[in-house]
């Protein structure tokens, strides 16, 4: 499996991330998005007219939307990464594509200098990010850590990137515990890898000191 | 904007990035930038032409009259290197901090995990430090340090040996061994643009001696480098560089930032910096 890659892009992270979990090896070939713009080069629209970043290449499989990769790497033996409720994980990849829209696209803004209407994108990013506060600390109460059950699914994997990279685009992540708590719980699973922007748990702080 | 701040040489485009005239920012004041044929032109906000010189990859140019010639980088001219150009990264910070980041290698370990730096390797050992009188310039040399991958090309663990050189008060260079050429040094740049003194464009440029790895691996390695340090550069506190010591308690670690900071305070260079009133 070939994964057209730009490092700095959450929706490529997101398919690099599901992969790393799964442990299911893939090739990565970066594609230089910024400066060379290489991702609307004749090559690249062969492979993908929509010109977008990433491309999955699966023998004779391309996919070109993040949310169908996620679901092209699960297999019968991790069916659970799909959920036990279809509509509901439809329900929050549909999400993931509107944070893409509105955090990804301030954070597209803010480090890479893209053209956007900086406040609205902005604003919808807030407005979405109180609605996963609230639906994950509901989850909470009810005892599950994830978006739709105890277990983590595709549809964590699609909403993570841009909701922690939030900051990168000047919306903050201070209000919002319930989802600083679901983020580190993604943090801790077994294979987790990071991506610029997004750190891995390490407990590097020293103890605190004693009061002299 | 006093002399010692308007008398510099700065970068404000990659020259392979300007078609039609555009419009950015310098040192708070709005400059267009443009191209005929292979002449470069920049014009302040009153129509008047600045200076310009096209080189390393960028576009330089200064408000004031700078009384002499935009460094110069020997090494990155020999032949058989690769210059890459890694665009702009934009961040919330002084230009300053941003330039005293890149000379830190205290932080490698923690920022650039199992990269740059790892643990338990966290020590810096002794290095030396000198402003340059002859050439106005700070230069660390003799820094080593571990590192589980030190370049794109690097296939283990080295340790590194780094030369940083502050050549202008918001460009810094890196020289550091190249795996593929011992004897040899590889060239990583940062010059910093100013927009204003709490807001920045960062273009990173490389001279390198690889000639296997794609170009576009090797501008992705710079720019998630790059990208750990952004969130360390906008949370700093406070949001300007402080020039007077006592401010921060440097380490052996910290030598070169405190000679930055006494090198800009020298030269009188306050723009994107904290200057308490004696
Ligand atoms: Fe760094």
């Amino acid at each position: 499996m070939i994964l057209y890659d730009y490092v700095l892009s959450a929706s490529c992270y997101k398919v690099r991330l599901m992969a790393a979990l799964l442990d299911i090896p893939i090739t990565l070939k970066a594609v230089n998005f910024h400066p060379e713009k290489q991702h609307k080069s004749p090559e690249m629209l062969r492979l993908n007219a929509a010109g977008t970043l990433p491309v999955l290449v699966d023998g004779d499989v391309i996919l070109v939307q993040s949310a169908d990769m996620l679901r092209h790497l699960v297999t019968p033996k991790n069916a659970g990464w799909l959920g036990d409720n279809p509509a509901q994980t439809e329900k929050w990849l549909d999400f993931a594509s509107r944070l893409n829209a509105s955090l990804g696209m301030a954070r597209l803004h803010d480090v890479l200098m893209f053209d956007a209407d900086i406040d609205q994108v902005r604003c919808d990013g807030v407005a979405q990010l109180r609605q996963l506060e609230e639906w994950l600390t509901e989850q909470r109460f009810d005892g599950m850590t994830f978006l739709t059950g105890a277990a983590p699914t595709i549809a964590d994997i699609a909403c993570f990137p841009n909701a922690a990279l939030a900051e990168d685009g000047g919306v903050s992540l201070d209000p919002y515990p319930s989802i600083r708590l679901w983020m580190r719980a993604i943090r801790s699973l077994p294979g987790f890898i990071e991506m610029p922007g997004i750190h891995r748990l390490h407990e590097l702080s020293p103890a605190p000191a004693r009061p002299e | 904007m006093t002399a010692g701040i308007a008398d510099h040489w700065y970068p404000v485009a990659m020259c392979s990035g300007i078609s039609s005239p555009r419009d950015t920012r310098l040192l708070g004041q709005e400059i267009t930038i443009g191209r005929e044929g292979e002449q470069f032109w920049v014009r302040d906000v009153h129509g008047k032409t600045l200076p310009a010189i096209a080189r390393y990859g960028h576009l330089w140019t200064s408000p004031g009259q700078p009384n002499r010639d935009l460094f110069s980088i020997p090494e990155a001219e020999a032949p058989g290197r690769r210059l890459v150009d890694c665009g702009a990264v934009r961040v919330k910070c002084s230009p300053l901090r941003a330039v005293e980041n890149f000379l830190d290698i205290a932080h490698f370990p923690f920022v650039h995990t199992d990269i740059l730096g790892a643990e338990p390797y966290t020590e810096v050992s002794r290095y030396e430090v000198q402003i340059r009188e002859e050439v106005d310039e700070v230069w660390a040399t003799k820094v080593k340090f571990f590192q589980p991958q030190a370049a794109r090309s690097a296939a283990g663990g080295i340790t590194t040996e780094y030369m940083y050189r502050v050549a202008a008060p918001t460009s810094a260079v890196l020289y550091k061994t190249c795996p593929p050429r011992p004897g040899e040094w590889d060239i990583i740049t940062l010059f910093v643009q100013p927009l204003t003194e709490e807001l920045c464009d960062v273009w990173p440029w490389m001279a390198l001696y690889d000639d296997t790895s794609p170009l576009a691996e090797l501008v992705s390695f710079q720019q998630m480098i790059f990208m750990q340090d952004r969130s360390i550069l906008e949370s700093q506190i406070p949001r300007k560089l402080p020039l007077d010591p006592g401010m921060e308690a440097p380490t052996q670690a910290d030598l070169t930032s405190v000679a930055y900071r006494r090198w800009l305070k020298r030269i009188g260079f306050t723009y994107g910096a904290q200057v308490v009133a004696a």
